[in-house]
Order: C-alpha cells, then sequence, then structure tokens
C-alpha cells in the first residue's frame, strides 16, 4: 500500500480549498466581530460607572475562562432551545469573535494604558470633548501601538476555525474529515490541511513581527 | 447667563482688573501640603512669573488652572468666575514636554481644537493656525509630523496650538525645561514677542530667570506652597527681601 498517493491528494484539493475559504471567512469575520467588542469592552471597563464596569467585567472574565469548544456547543445546541437559531457558520463566528474579544479587550487596554498622559492633559488644556479625545487623539495612538498584538490574536483565532468543525460547519478540517470517511483515507487530506495552515499562519505572523519592528520605531 | 445672575461680573466688567485669582487655595498630596491657603491674583493683560526651588508648588498652581488638579479647600476664580470646564476654554496652557498629538501633522495640531471646540469651520481654522504657525517660524512645517521636528520646534508649535484658542491666560509650564540648550533662545524669543505684541496674560513658571526678568512685569517667589515675596522683577532680582529668596537666586545664577 503506497504511503501517499498524489492522485487521491489531487482529487480532494478542491474539496479542501473550498474549505479554506470557509476558515478565512470566519476568520476575517471573527476578527471584525473580536475588534469591534474588544474595543467595546475595553472602553465599557474604563467608565466611571460601576455598573456598567462590573457586569462587563463579569462576563469578560467568564468568557475568557471558560473553552471555547463549550462556547460553541452552548451557542449551536442550547441557545435554539431559546428560539434563538443561527446557521452552523454565523454561529461560529460570533463563538470565535465573542472569545477573541476577551482578548483583544485586554490588547485596547495595554494600548490605551501606553499613551502617555501628557496626551490626554494636552487634549484637556484644548478642552476637546472627551468623546473627540478618544476618537482623535487616543484611539489612534493606542490602536496603532496595539496593531501587532492584535494581528497575533488572528492567527490564534485562525488556528482555532477547526473547532467549528464541531458544529457542522464546512470549514477545512471538515472537509478533510468527510473526504477521509468517504475513502478511509485520512493521510493526505490532514496532511495538506496542516501544511495550508502553516502556508498561511506563518508568514502572516513573520509580517507581524516585521509590523512589530516598524511600529516601534 | 448673565441675566439670571445680575452680580455677576462679566468679562467687560473686569477688563484690566483681575483676572486669575486664587482665594486661600489648599493642595495636598497624601501627607504633603502643595498649597498652603494661597492667595494671590493676576490682572488682565499683565506677566507673572513663578518662581522658586522644585516642588515648592508652582507647577500646581498652573496644574490647578487648568483643572488637572482639584483644589482640596478654597477655591479659585477666572475672570470672576468658578473655574469649570466652560471657564476652563479661556486658558491655554504650554508643557514641559509639548504634549503634541504625534498621530496628527503639524497643521492639524493647531487646527483640531479651534474647529472642534469653538465650531470654526475648516478653512478659518487653517488660516488661523498657518498664520501663527507663521508667527512662531514653522511655516514651512506644516505637513511634518510632529516628531520629525526638534524639540525647540515641538514646542514653537505647542505654542502655536495653545494661542489659536485665543485664551485669556496663557500657561507656560517650564516650556524650556526639556529643551537642548540650543533650542531655548528660539523659544523664548517666539515668547518674548508674544508677551510684547498681544494682550495675553501669562503665568509663567520657569527657571530662566533672564527670561522672567524681561517679561515679567511681578514675580512671585515661592517656598513650601506659600509666596514668600512678590514684586517687580527689579525688585525681586536686584533688591530681595527674603533670605530664602536670595539664597534661591544664587543657586540658580
Amino acid at each position: 500500500m503506497k504511503t501517499w498517493d498524489w492522485s487521491y491528494t489531487g482529487h480532494v484539493l478542491p474539496d479542501l480549498l473550498r474549505g479554506l475559504l470557509v476558515t478565512l471567512e470566519a476568520t476575517a469575520l471573527g476578527s471584525v466581530l473580536a475588534f469591534l467588542l474588544g474595543l467595546v469592552w475595553a472602553l465599557a471597563l474604563r467608565t466611571p460607572t460601576r455598573w456598567v464596569r462590573w457586569p462587563v467585567g463579569a462576563v469578560v472574565e467568564f468568557i475568557r475562562n471558560t473553552p471555547l469548544l463549550v462556547q460553541l456547543f452552548f451557542l449551536f445546541y442550547v441557545l435554539p432551545t431559546a428560539g434563538i437559531t443561527f446557521s452552523p457558520l454565523t454561529t461560529g463566528v460570533i463563538g470565535l469573535g465573542l472569545h477573541y474579544s476577551t482578548y483583544t479587550a485586554e490588547v485596547y487596554r495595554a494600548g490605551i494604558d501606553g499613551v502617555p498622559v501628557g496626551q490626554w492633559e494636552a487634549a484637556t488644556a484644548l478642552s476637546l470633548p472627551r468623546r473627540r479625545t478618544w476618537i482623535a487623539v487616543i484611539l489612534p495612538q493606542a490602536i496603532r501601538r496595539v496593531v501587532p498584538a492584535l494581528g497575533n490574536y488572528v492567527i490564534a483565532m485562525f488556528k482555532d476555525t477547526p473547532m467549528l468543525a464541531a458544529i457542522t460547519v464546512l470549514d477545512m478540517l471538515k472537509q478533510a474529515e468527510e473526504a477521509g470517511a468517504e475513502s478511509f483515507r485520512y493521510t493526505e487530506p490532514i496532511t495538506v490541511v496542516g501544511l495550508l495552515f502553516v502556508l498561511i499562519a506563518y508568514p502572516t505572523s513573520l509580517l507581524m513581527r516585521a509590523l512589530e519592528r516598524r511600529l516601534g520605531n | 447667563m448673565a441675566t439670571d445672575i445680575p452680580h455677576q461680573t462679566t468679562s467687560e466688567t473686569t477688563a484690566g482688573g483681575e483676572l486669575v485669582r486664587f482665594e486661600k487655595v489648599t493642595k495636598r498630596f497624601g501627607a504633603t501640603t502643595v498649597l498652603d491657603r494661597l492667595d494671590f491674583t493676576v490682572s488682565q493683560g499683565k506677566h507673572v512669573t513663578l518662581i522658586g526651588p522644585s516642588g515648592s508648588g508652582k507647577t500646581t498652581i498652573l496644574r490647578l488652572l487648568m483643572t488637572l488638579l482639584t483644589p482640596d479647600d478654597g477655591r479659585i476664580l477666572v475672570d470672576g468666575q468658578p473655574l469649570d470646564a466652560e471657564v476652563r476654554k479661556k486658558i491655554g496652557m504650554v508643557f514641559q514636554q509639548f504634549n503634541l498629538f504625534p498621530n496628527m501633522r503639524v497643521l492639524r495640531n493647531v487646527t483640531e481644537a479651534p474647529v472642534h471646540v469653538l465650531g470654526l469651520s475648516k478653512d478659518e481654522a487653517v488660516e488661523r493656525a498657518k498664520g501663527l504657525l507663521e508667527m512662531v517660524g514653522l511655516g514651512g512645517k506644516l505637513d511634518a509630523y510632529p516628531t520629525q521636528l526638534s524639540g525647540g520646534q515641538q514646542q514653537r508649535v505647542a505654542i502655536a496650538r495653545a494661542l489659536a484658542m485665543r485664551p485669556q491666560v496663557l500657561l507656560l509650564d517650564e516650556v524650556t525645561s526639556a529643551l537642548d540648550p540650543e533650542l531655548v533662545a528660539g523659544v523664548l524669543d517666539v515668547l518674548r514677542d508674544i508677551a510684547r505684541s498681544t494682550d495675553i496674560t501669562m503665568l509663567c513658571v520657569t527657571h530662566e530667570m533672564n527670561f522672567a526678568r524681561d517679561i515679567s512685569d511681578r514675580v512671585l517667589m515661592f517656598d513650601e506652597g506659600r509666596v514668600i515675596e512678590s514684586g517687580p522683577p527689579e525688585q525681586i532680582f536686584g533688591a530681595p527681601e527674603h533670605e530664602r529668596t536670595r539664597e534661591f537666586l544664587s543657586a540658580v545664577h
């Protein structure tokens, strides 16, 4: 028996690439959600009102300290019992985005803390409204310095997308599994999936490192 | 609104009168009393310099005026009104560390607040900013980012940025302390020009005694949270009465 069958590899590749598109889609949409929600958490955790700060803090800690897979199952199996149903991919995107938003919130927090206090003071001295201070002065500086850190979470999320296979999303891993189940050959599809992950994740992480160096100056 | 409070002084009635008033202002940091029931006034159009050893509370006065700190006791009046966010718009400040916005080009550093606080149109704000940047000698640097400028240039942009708000009072907090020695003169020249050619009130903390002598109408000598001596610069620098003033002046000269 051959250990590696090239023609079979060629046969499963289109399905795997279709899966890759789903994986990339989930990562992209999940990232957008994680970036936006994380910013909402980070800002909410800074409000002077403890009635906002405490509940948000509790929710963020809860999400951060439960496994993504459990959250995905909850969204996929439990929410429909309350009448809330999404497609598997939408459920996956919400799960990924929500989970990673608790990490991006921390990244934003560090970025905001890193903005020198003199920037706040200059904004006060010019009587810039609070909102304008955030939008024009603080966030542009905070986000600029955390772009690489956010990028690293995108890579982490990308590598977590196979979990969506567990809630029937036809991502790369699910495609590989189905191909394997059909032909009883798992070596090629699973290996190709691994290679595709490396091919995308590694150059991206190099890019982030380069970006980090550039923004560092 | 003035009609609701008839006794309230308006800026017209105080023209030439006092613009800044500290009444028994106390500020503590933990167990340290930085300002101890401080009383002093600054009249419209005057240039007042605060001198004294580090930690004597000079910078605290500017930060209280800018509402970056709040007094523990006493009150601060500006143009006859208790200091709040609205009254603060009459005050501008230049910081020791410049504090320009690094994400904005020079021009936008100067137009940002006039547009978003005073409600100027973009064109008006740009015109005003260009005029001021020209005045501080940086008309050719409109599109530069702050980090591309020298410290002295950055500080001159910061001066233009503060003036663009047309403040009645300009606070100068050790504005040359962070500069390389060869860049100090350019900044001080700009400030001398402003002191001579405008009627802006200045409240200035500095270690540049020659500058203080040049521009000041009045010099206040601080020590341990109190004004121990005040008078025209000729008197303070020429014939100081207080022993601590003499010690301080001989130490900085």
